[in-house]
């Protein structure tokens, strides 16, 4: 029988983190779903990330001049992090708060970016916010450093509202005017950065933000209906305290790490699917002083999350880097991370180069004919190498169930080491016929290796695997 | 023109990086190209002579025959307004035809769902390359996207052909159920059972083919070879894309080698797709587009060129009629762009032409607008 503890562990892993394999998930369970949550609320509790050999390895993630370099070493980061929610929280809000390589061309400096979503990710959105609003590489992507005293850019001050914080509307109703789009591109103007040099023919500098007063408008705004001579964190002030933002935060969280919602754009005019879960999160948004860490950890033990198994379509960073964890792959280094993260963009994710700023679409939009036979493909081709660690693992605890294994026993067992999955009832037959077919399951003998693997190719190929 | 019993089909050659046009077809005799090329320049007595004013670069020999024999057309100076220099972004402009705002649907998307819109036929729309280029995704639209022909497949790591053909039975006996469970299971299942049907269909297109063409061991020469299999199996494949990889043009270093090397391969790619179309008295319903994200700039960096804007693009086929379309783009300083070349020709004109003269669709809401069609065709 699955062990449900484990189950549980498996699910808040994927979740949480990318997945973790099964030793990882029994030595958890062991200590407790609460305080693994815990753990995973605090990751400075955790050891940093060992990079030292891969950076002499690897010298373009030291220059961080290309994208590919540094896609990869990001995907590296999340394989072998001891700080699961660091990296997922970095993920999470590199898909809301979005620049793109498509115009900032600076690798580098996304990273510095993606560094402060690590370690203020899970902080007060108001804090993150302010961060934001002084982050080069935001202002650039945005053109806040184009915005100017009486001649403003309402690029920022436009997304800041309608894909940062509040959201175009909620129940029906408009979370803002087009004026306080204008008066918070007000707020903002003198927000700039220096030291902006040319890309050739050394490769991008990082840039340095800067206040400029006297290209600050410091003119009165009325901003959400607020009248004072505003400043940009005046904005973010009265921001973070309305109702549409905490509705906003609550329900990226949900449709991050609970079930995938409606894409944002729908938000104006679909309600949550689970309102009293939103609600929830709501009241902990303005109890905790809008702090994410708070938030999440009422939304990992909840109900809703813990019943929500198998509700997110996977994104192709979490199927990608999620099966390389369970099969224990790109521990160390090795030839072949590009093609890793390549995978990930054929997939149709594209570390660090969103389509839009509105960032991926997700759920069922991360599948098409291509896309799925990249997942297909790729998952089977790892789960079905007999050399690589965690599926010798996993052949190794099938056999210590004894000499032979009923073909129900080989499907059910299949399915629980690679994280409790659960198939419907017309697959997982379909799944025993196949065993069943090949003749007695005898653990002992030399094909059971292969036909053992066979079964977590079979598993990872249908619908259900697509879930996390 | 095509005849009337054979449905026309599009084949499009995306080269990525940003074509130096400027060293594609050179005005080989105006004094300002060599005084902005002093390091990346084509000597003139090694140009293509096309006139008395410009020609190919030397490596291109297949193309320049091909355009002697009235099959190619050469369009200048085309672009957008307010260029981007950003690959990416400027790349997603000619895929979704989208300048001012990000667009998430593609023009041969659009184009596939005018052409099947009931989806009558899984490989309609047919990509070689791995990851599906913008410019052929929309909504609901399967397209095939074929790393390659000779290993295209659903989980075609399994080597042992009968543990495979098993694979795929319980892949399709798994899948078949999903059907109806709900939007998001049914739209799964109905993608992988398509895509699986797609592969066993293509898997035939290498059954019946031979020929005496030799192609090229570089992969836009492979993906050509596999877009003539494609065609020649009469799938009924309208649309057939494949894109010169990893960025290639993006020659800012090292161009005169680069560059060389790089028109030599797509030249003779280009020329064995229709010499092997031919071979086959396939070529009349068959229009090649040739196109890239952007020019470069005009005055090399010393080793090579910058990202530009102004460009230029080919139409290849025997229902072309060959010459030079819109104006060469002035190289005074004056009338340049920044330091690129001036767009005259709104790439949107050429899709229109293609769109509505080729494939007899009403380009308006697929390229969104209406553009100056150029007469080619």
């Amino acid at each position: 029988m699955a062990d449900q503890s484990i189950a549980l562990m498996a699910h808040l892993m994927r979740r949480a983190g990318f997945g973790a394999p099964y030793a990882e998930l029994e030595t958890r369970a062991a200590k407790g779903y609460e305080a693994t949550v815990e753990e995973l609320l605090h990751p400075e509790t955790q050891p940093e990330l060992d990079n030292d050999i891969m950076l002499r390895y690897k010298t373009e993630w030291v220059n961080k001049n290309a994208l590919e370099g540094q896609q990869e070493e990001w995907v590296f980061r999340m394989i072998n992090t001891k700080r699961p929610l660091e990296e997922k929280i970095a993920l999470f809000w590199h898909g809301i708060l979005c620049t793109g390589h498509a115009k900032s061309e600076n690798p580098r400096q996304q990273n510095v970016e993606f560094d402060m979503f690590r370690h203020k990710g899970m902080g007060s959105f108001h804090n993150l916010l302010m961060e934001l609003a002084v982050d080069p590489a935001m202002v650039h992507y945005l053109d806040n450093c184009m915005s100017h005293k009486g001649a403003i850019n309402e690029n920022w001050g436009r997304e800041l509202l309608e894909l940062f914080s509040l959201g175009v509307g909620m129940d029906g109703k408009l979370n803002y005017s087009e004026d306080d789009v204008k008066e918070a591109a007000r707020a903002f103007t003198g927000w700039t950065v220096v030291n902006a040099v040319p890309r050739y023919p050394y490769g991008r500098y990082l840039s340095k933000f800067v206040y400029n007063p006297k290209d600050h408008d410091d003119g009165v705004k009325t901003f959400l209906g607020e009248t004072g001579n505003w400043n940009g964190e005046d904005i973010i002030n009265i921001i973070v305290k309305q109702p549409a933002a905490a509705r906003f935060v609550s329900r990226h969280l949900y449709n991050f790490f609970v079930a995938d919602e409606p894409q944002v754009p729908a938000w104006q005019h679909t309600a949550p699917q689970d309102p009293e879960a939103i609600k929830m999160l709501e009241a902990e948004y303005f109890r905790s002083n809008y702090d994410i860490r708070s938030m999440l950890r009422v939304l990992f033990n909840s109900d809703f999350f813990k019943n929500a198994r198998f509700a997110k379509v996977k994104s192709p960073v979490e199927t990608v880097v999620g099966t390389t964890r369970l099969v224990g792959d790109f521990t160390f280094p090795k030839p072949g991370f590009n093609a890793l993260a390549l995978t990930i963009r054929y997939m149709g994710q594209d570390l660090l180069n969103p389509p839009t700023v509105e960032g991926w679409h997700t759920g069922k939009e991360w599948i098409d004919s291509g896309t799925l036979v990249e997942r297909i493909n790729f998952t089977a081709d790892q789960v079905g190498n007999v050399n690589l660690p965690g599926v010798r693992d996993i052949l190794a605890r099938l056999r210590a169930e004894g000499p032979t294994l009923s073909p129900e026993r080989l499907v059910d067992g299949c399915l629980d080491l690679l994280g409790g999955y659960k198939l419907a009832e017309e697959t997982r037959s379909e799944l025993v016929t196949l065993a069943r077919n090949g003749g007695e399951l005898q653990t002992g003998v030399a094909d059971f290796s292969q036909r053992a693997a066979q079964m977590l190719q079979s598993i990872v190929a249908t619908t259900e695997y697509l879930f996390a | 023109m095509a005849s009337n019993t054979k449905d026309p089909v599009l084949v499009v050659l995306q080269l990525s990086g940003g074509n130096d046009g400027l060293n594609t077809v050179i005005p080989y005799s105006n004094p300002l190209y060599y005084d902005n090329r002093p390091k990346v320049g084509i000597p003139e007595d090694q140009v293509l002579a096309i006139n008395d004013s410009i020609g190919f670069h030397p490596a291109m020999g297949p193309m320049k025959k091909l355009y002697d024999e009235g099959k190619l057309a050469v369009i200048q100076g085309i672009g957008y307004p307010k260029p981007s220099r950003s690959h990416f972004r400027s790349m997603d402009i000619w895929h979704t035809c989208e300048p001012t705002k990000v667009g998430d649907e593609g023009w041969l998307g659009r184009a596939l769902r005018d052409l099947d819109p009931n989806k009558d036929n899984v490989l309609t729309g047919v990509n070689f390359g791995r990851g599906l280029p913008r410019a052929l995704a929309a909504p609901g639209v399967p397209v095939a996207s074929v790393g390659s022909l000779e290993t295209y497949g659903v989980l075609t790591g399994i080597e042992a052909e009968d543990q495979r053909t098993m694979a795929l039975e319980t892949f399709t006996r798994t899948y078949e159920p999903m059907l109806g469970k709900g939007p998001v299971l049914s739209y799964f299942a109905q993608t992988g059972l398509d895509a699986l049907q797609g592969a066993d269909i293509l898997s035939t297109a290498l059954e019946g083919y031979s020929s005496s063409v030799k192609y090229g061991n570089d992969d836009v020469a492979q993906y050509m070879k596999n877009i003539v299999q494609t065609h020649l199996a009469n799938l009924g494949t309208r649309v057939l894309y494949t894109t010169a990889p990893y960025n290639s043009f993006d020659t800012h270093a090292g161009q005169l080698a680069n560059h060389t090397r790089l028109w030599t391969q797509t030249s003779s790619a280009i020329a064995a797709f229709y010499d092997d179309l031919k071979e086959h008295n396939a070529t009349d319903n068959v229009v090649l587009l040739v196109f890239t994200e952007f020019g470069r700039r005009v005055h090399d960096n010393g080793s090579g060129t910058d990202h530009g804007a102004g460009g230029c693009a080919f139409v290849i086929g025997d229902a072309v009629k060959g010459g030079l379309y819109a104006e060469y783009p002035s190289l005074e300083a004056g009338k340049l762009l920044e330091g690129d070349l001036h767009f005259n020709n709104d790439f949107r004109g050429l899709y229109a032409t293609l769109l509505e003269r080729w494939m007899g669709l009403d380009s308006k809401p697929i390229v969104g607008g209406t553009f100056e069609q150029l007469d080619f065709l």
